[in-house]
């Protein structure tokens, strides 16, 4: 857990005081990654360097897992915190063993116990340890050096890590690449990390929490679906794009919106009784036709049960798409424009039919918190306006 | 034809005069670097003091030799050590000071402020920090400053012959005092060939001591 309490740094300059961070108050609990989202000059990488106080604060307090960090020495403070920063910052001097044991070598563990552990990050970061131990930074790509950089940082077990604009300056597909990577070790690793980024995206895709600052000072601290869904004010609102509603599409899995109410033929169904169930489901379209174990095997198409008399198996056309529970709605979303549907069936892990994902169920889900929080606005708003009781719709 | 048979007839002169030089320059580059070297450090920590220290080693630098040579005289007198061996030496190590002190400053004060970071974040104490990385990564500019130090101090040592400091500035200041062409172009040419060795012989050792992995970048500048 890391909790910083009124941490604030007054930078002097020429031009007079600057204030940096003005009394930053939050708090990442254990095991979650809380990124500090803001334009440049917001105040986050400043945040983050008070933390192993790269930058000294000028008032206030850090306490990691409980503990105030203000009683530490400098060092020992820094050698328990990983630190990953933008540009990588490997020593083109030492070998890539050099380089991840540096923090256990200070710390003064023994050479076996070091070696091994240098082997260890590398099949973490999954680089062959024989193929690299021994090279140099120089000799590797950006991409590949800062996979380094993380394991330098996590080489010594730190219970918490600072990452600066990690990936900032790596290609994105590599980025990309290296994001899901670190997500995956972040599962069994299980640290508390502060993560400065200015790509939203990112922090959506990254972060259990985002912490958005301006100016110093932090302006909304919240689980990424709730940032989305209602941004405390219009910085934030801009700051996240108009297309923000969109960026959450990420965020929800199929199985929290899918329906399970699905409307079926079966191969032995006659094309009417085919026609009746679009009608009756509501279905513009189309129907889904399932074999015995429920797998889509064909779709009926409205206008042909309509013209023609049979048997939906002699009139089927192949199933265009299908989705898995576990997909996210972007996917589902995206499958929908390149199909022209207006839904989708589900599937689960044998391919059996379990349900529907409908584009109104979507834009319901997206505009349901929007709804309620500008309605919750304009509630304080009527509140402010007449003392009497405010005026419920 | 003449003065290739005067350079074998004095082969053995030209030995001992050549291993003289080289001592005297060896000596006094020697202590200039380890004076050098940890001014350069210790300045990297305050930008006036740099100013100010590197000025002075400038001012040095433009005092002519001869006038070096003159002013010592009767300072070192008092001890008894007016002429010879101490104010050669001393001569060469103040002058090798400039380029000693000035690449070791740069050198420092370039290690890329990102790796200054990473240092201090993975927890080293301002003497790693010097040590595993500074230093290492300031070695092949600190030693180019060395190499400039000894090719122009060669050519120095050359006019402390006539203090009377040996070397093979004594062929020198003999072929002119005794109008002997043969003797002033010997200790001319061997001057000059002695500083393109030990230029050469330096840039090896440079080489050598440039860490491995940066020897990619080192071999680009």
């Amino acid at each position: 857990m890391i909790r910083l309490d009124n941490l604030t740094k007054v930078f002097d300059t020429p031009k007079g005081a600057v204030t940096a961070a003005d009394h930053i108050s939050m708090e990442v609990p254990s095991g979650e990654i809380c990124i500090l989202l803001g334009p440049s000059g917001c105040g986050k990488t400043t945040t983050l360097k008070m933390i192993n106080r790269i930058v000294r604060p000028t008032s206030g307090k850090v306490f990691i897992n409980g503990e105030d960090t203000s009683s530490l020495d400098t060092q020992d403070l820094r050698r328990n915190i990983g630190y990953v920063i933008q540009q990588i910052g490997l020593f083109p001097n030492m070998t890539i063993e050099e380089n991840i044991t540096v923090v256990p070598k200070l710390l003064g563990w023994d050479k076996a116990k070091y070696r091994e552990r240098a082997r260890e990050m590398m099949r973490m970061i999954a680089m062959e340890p024989d193929a690299f131990l021994k090279r140099y930074p120089s000799e590797l790509s950006g991409g590949q050096q800062q996979r380094i950089g993380v394991a330098r940082a996590l080489a010594a077990d730190p219970p918490v890590m600072l990452m600066d604009e990690p990936f900032g300056a790596i290609d994105p597909i590599n980025r990309a690449v290296i994001q899901d990577e670190f997500l995956k070790m972040q599962q069994e690793l299980n640290k508390t990390i502060m993560f400065v980024s200015h790509d939203i995206d990112e922090a959506i895709k990254m972060g259990d929490r985002i912490a958005i600052f301006r100016e110093g000072k932090l302006v909304q601290y919240s689980e990424p679906d709730e940032l989305l869904a209602a941004p405390k004010n219009d910085f934030v609102e801009s700051f996240l794009g108009e297309d923000r509603a969109l960026k959450r599409l990420n965020l929800v899995k199929i199985r929290d919106l899918a329906s399970e109410e699905i409307g079926l033929v079966r191969p032995d169904d006659t094309l009417a009784t085919a026609l009746q169930r679009i009608e009756s489901y509501g279905y513009v379209n189309s129907i889904v036709m399932v074999n015995d174990k429920r797998q889509p095997v064909g779709i009926i198409n409205a206008a042909v049960a309509r013209t023609t008399h049979g048997h939906c198996r002699d009139h089927y056309q192949s199933v265009p798409v299908v989705v898995t529970l576990d997909d996210d709605l972007r996917k589902v979303a995206s499958l929908m424009f390149a199909h022209d549907m207006t839904w989708v069936p589900c599937v689960d892990d044998d391919g059996r039919i379990v349900g529907q994902i409908t584009q109104r169920a979507i834009t319901h889900h997206l505009g349901s918190r929007y709804r309620a929080h500008s309605k919750g606005e304009d509630n304080a708003k009527a509140a402010e306006a007449s003392p009497s009781p405010a005026i419920k719709e | 034809m003449e003065l290739l048979q005067y350079f074998l007839d004095n082969l053995e002169l030209l030995g001992t005069l050549t291993l003289e030089h080289i001592s005297l320059v060896g000596v006094a580059v020697g202590i200039a670097t380890l004076t050098g070297v940890p001014i350069g450090i210790a300045i990297t920590k305050n930008e006036r003091v740099a100013k100010s220290v590197l000025y002075i080693a400038s001012i040095i630098v433009t005092i002519p030799s001869i006038a070096l040579f003159g002013i010592m005289i009767p300072i070192l007198s008092i001890i008894g050590q007016g002429i010879g061996y101490l104010p050669a030496v001393i001569a060469v190590l103040l002058y090798s000071q400039l380029p000693i002190i000035r690449n070791t400053y740069t050198a420092i004060n370039n290690v890329d402020p990102a790796l200054r970071e990473a240092a201090r974040g993975v927890g080293m104490s301002q003497n790693q920090r010097l040590r595993m990385v500074e230093i290492p990564l300031a070695v092949p500019v600190i030693m180019a400053g060395v190499r400039t130090a000894v090719v122009l101090n060669i050519g120095v040592m050359a006019i402390a012959a006539y203090i009377g400091a040996g070397g093979l500035g004594t062929l020198i200041s003999r072929g002119i005092s005794q109008s002997d062409p043969r003797q002033l172009i010997l200790g001319a040419v061997a001057v000059s060939v002695l500083a393109i060795i030990v230029d050469y012989a330096l840039l090896a050792l440079q080489k050598r001591l440039t860490p491995k992995g940066m020897e990619r970048e080192a071999a680009a500048t």
